[in-house]
């Protein structure tokens, strides 16, 4: 078991869910991601992911896509990214995902990206344009050398693809909680909860719930019946908005910590 | 020669094709597949089609012996199969007919699709309403200049036309956003694709309801010549006409010549030749030959032609290719010009400046080849929509 693992035990142990922050790599630039990672652990968060940018972000909405487009004026690459989590393992034991669409992870070599990712402390990735039936090659790499698949349900997903994704997932699975693409929604779905309890007949997987939410009500509903909320496009558009601006880490933790209040307070 | 079946279970045409999609979309896909499949067993579907494609469309379109551009060329036969005399003046209404009426079948109420040139999107908008559903186009905004003609045909025809400002605000980029579009709304919302590209089933699926122009081809050169082709040349950008008219020849002694945007020329950079100058990857849902960097992020194209900027390729082309079944090359935005200022003063038809990439690679070939050769180029669309970008090119 790796980190995320590892910190989804302490967790339960404590009858804690996780909070899981994504931001893209890079945006607006390395040195900013770095302060980041670092400030977001400050504030409390359990597991970060690490968006790579892409140029062809489809499963995004638009606040990724410019999220991304500002770290692609920089070429920031997934090598920059990899390098990136190396050098804040000197640092810090958050456990960290990449997020990366599959081209860049392909046109890296899949055994190769897996064995440096590793090797840099990396401890699992998720591929939104990767279903199971693709991702047998990179999961089996992945699983040999420790490193987590996370793969995501949809609510379109029928109860054998529910099953399917189960058994490729480690570390957690991903439910994304609406039919559409990631950014900030005012209302969720009330089908998630029932969902959630139909996933949990298939495994015994943590499961994490993320698209859309961007409040502390909304992180506090979540969390009363799921292991884990991922918020995304929301702290990348606090980002936005203080962009050019000096406290623009301590802003963004701020931010966090007022969502992070939500799922302690529940406990 | 054994019978191939492509694609496989999978949706593999050798190791390219596949679905690389969002979890959301993979039981839509699966659905789909079901469905087409099934339609495409049902005698009454075909017919219905057969019946649109004829009545509607005015198919089977003519194979046309070019005999002045044969005689100026001195050498082989020349035959043009006239796509650009179909209904909306291109290929692309041969998909849109047959993906539309199986929406409509699937119970779907409302339509997308992505256009690159146009032509795709006058031919969804003009399916759509014909069988009376809602449609909603997305074109780059870059493509909207150039093309401003068609954005004005499809809201003629009560389509909606998205602008899209992301990238490089051309095809690709309009393709993501359509499918982001499907993602939202999956379960009332039919995604027409307009090329042998995206995720299986579409590069199955497209490539039958393209196959019309290669089998009326073969029926057509068999009538007149009494014999097969020796070449087939067709554009190909995603590479819905070329496959439309190879396929159908697949097992037969007749080689296949498939022509890519040359843009600028390979080495500028500035192209979208990416059988020809490209790597494998994936994108828009497929593994297939793709233009991108070392790190993997897909690059902007280049092409004076709309419908042939897109820096990916059907995965069944990716496979012809690695077999050899079919030869590839590429041909620049000026000689493409040329090809069609020839064409039209030599035939008296316009060509669309894709099939125009095509014309020019047989301006090279045909003097090299005995006369008794026969070649037919698949003249895939009219090229009323180009005057404009031509005559600023010419006059630039």
């Amino acid at each position: 078991m790796n980190r995320i693992g590892e910190r989804f035990e302490e967790l339960g142990k404590k009858g804690e869910k996780a909070f899981i922050a994504f931001i893209t790599a890079g945006d607006p630039d390395l040195a900013t991601t770095r302060s980041l990672v670092l400030e977001l652990e400050r504030r409390g968060v359990d597991i970060i992911e690490l968006g790579v940018p892409f140029s062809d972000s489809l499963a995004d909405g638009p606040t990724i896509q410019a999220a991304s487009e500002r770290a692609l004026k920089n070429k920031v690459s997934l090598k920059d990214v990899l390098a990136l989590v190396k050098d804040l393992r000197r640092e810090t034991e958050i456990p960290l995902a990449l997020l990366t669409y599959y081209n860049p992870v392909y046109k890296c070599g899949l055994e190769r990206f897996v064995k440096e990712a590793v090797e840099g402390g990396v401890d699992g990735v998720i591929v939104p344009d990767l279903p199971p039936e693709e991702g047998k090659e990179l999961k089996d790499f992945a699983q040999k050398m420790g490193l987590d698949t996370i793969f995501l349900v949809a609510p379109t997903s029928t109860p054998e693809r529910i099953k399917l994704v189960a058994r490729y997932s480690s570390g957690f699975i991903y439910y994304v909680s609406l039919t559409g693409v990631t950014g900030v929604r005012e209302e969720l779905a009330e089908t998630i909860k029932p969902t959630i309890n139909r996933i949990r007949r298939s495994t015994g997987k943590p499961i994490a719930v993320g698209f859309g939410i961007s409040k502390p009500a909304q992180v506090r509903e979540i969390a009363s019946f799921a292991d884990g909320v991922i918020v995304g496009s929301a702290i990348v558009r606090k980002v936005e908005e203080n962009l050019g601006r000096k406290g623009l880490v301590r802003e963004v933790g701020k931010f966090v910590e007022d969502l992070l209040s939500g799922i302690r307070d529940s406990e | 020669m054994s019978k191939v079946k492509l694609p496989d279970e999978k949706g593999r045409f050798g190791i390219f094709g596949g679905k690389f999609v969002p979890e959301t979309l993979m039981s839509a896909l699966d659905e789909l597949e079901k469905a087409y499949l099934k339609a495409k067993g049902d005698r009454a579907f075909q017919k219905e089609l057969n019946y649109y494609l004829r009545q509607y469309a005015g198919r089977p379109t003519p194979l046309y012996l070019a005999q002045r551009l044969t005689k100026k060329l001195g050498g082989a036969k020349i035959y043009l199969k006239r796509e650009d005399l179909a209904h909306t003046g291109a290929h692309k209404i041969n998909n849109t007919l047959g993906q539309v009426l199986l929406a409509k079948r699937m119970g779907k109420k409302r339509i997308i699709a992505e256009t690159g040139a146009g032509q795709h999107g006058v031919a969804t908008a003009t399916a759509a309403a014909m069988f009376g559903l809602r449609c909603e186009v997305y074109m780059g905004e870059e493509d909207i200049k150039r093309q401003a003609i068609n954005v004005y045909r499809m809201q003629l025809l009560g389509t909606k036309v998205i602008p899209v400002s992301s990238g490089g605000k051309t095809l690709k980029d309009a393709i993501n956003e359509t499918i982001r579009d499907w993602v939202t709304n999956v379960r009332t919302t039919h995604y027409v694709l307009g090329s042998v590209v995206g995720p299986h089933p579409y590069p199955m699926m497209v490539r039958d309801f393209q196959s019309v122009i290669g089998k009326e081809a073969k029926r057509q050169i068999l009538k007149a010549e009494g014999k097969l082709p020796d070449y087939l040349i067709a554009c190909v950008g995603g590479g819905s006409n070329s496959i439309g008219l190879f396929h159908p020849f697949y097992q037969d002694n007749v080689k296949f010549i498939g022509v890519e945007a040359g843009g600028l020329g390979l080495r500028s950079k500035k192209h979208a030749a990416s059988l020809m100058a490209g790597s494998i990857g994936v994108l828009h849902g497929s593994k297939s030959y793709l233009l991108q960097d070392k790190d993997g992020q897909i690059m902007t194209t280049h092409s004076v032609s709309a419908g042939l900027d897109y820096p990916g390729v059907g995965p069944e082309h990716s496979f012809y290719k690695e077999t050899g079944r079919a030869q590839y090359v590429s041909i620049t935005d000026k000689e493409a010009l040329k090809a069609f200022q020839l064409t039209s003063e030599l035939e008296g038809m316009i060509p669309a400046l894709e099939p125009a990439h095509a014309i020019a690679y047989v301006m090279k070939l045909a003097p090299k080849l005995s006369r008794r050769k026969i070649i037919i180029i698949c003249l895939s669309g009219r090229g009323d929509k180009d005057a404009e970008v031509v005559s600023q090119n010419i006059k630039g």
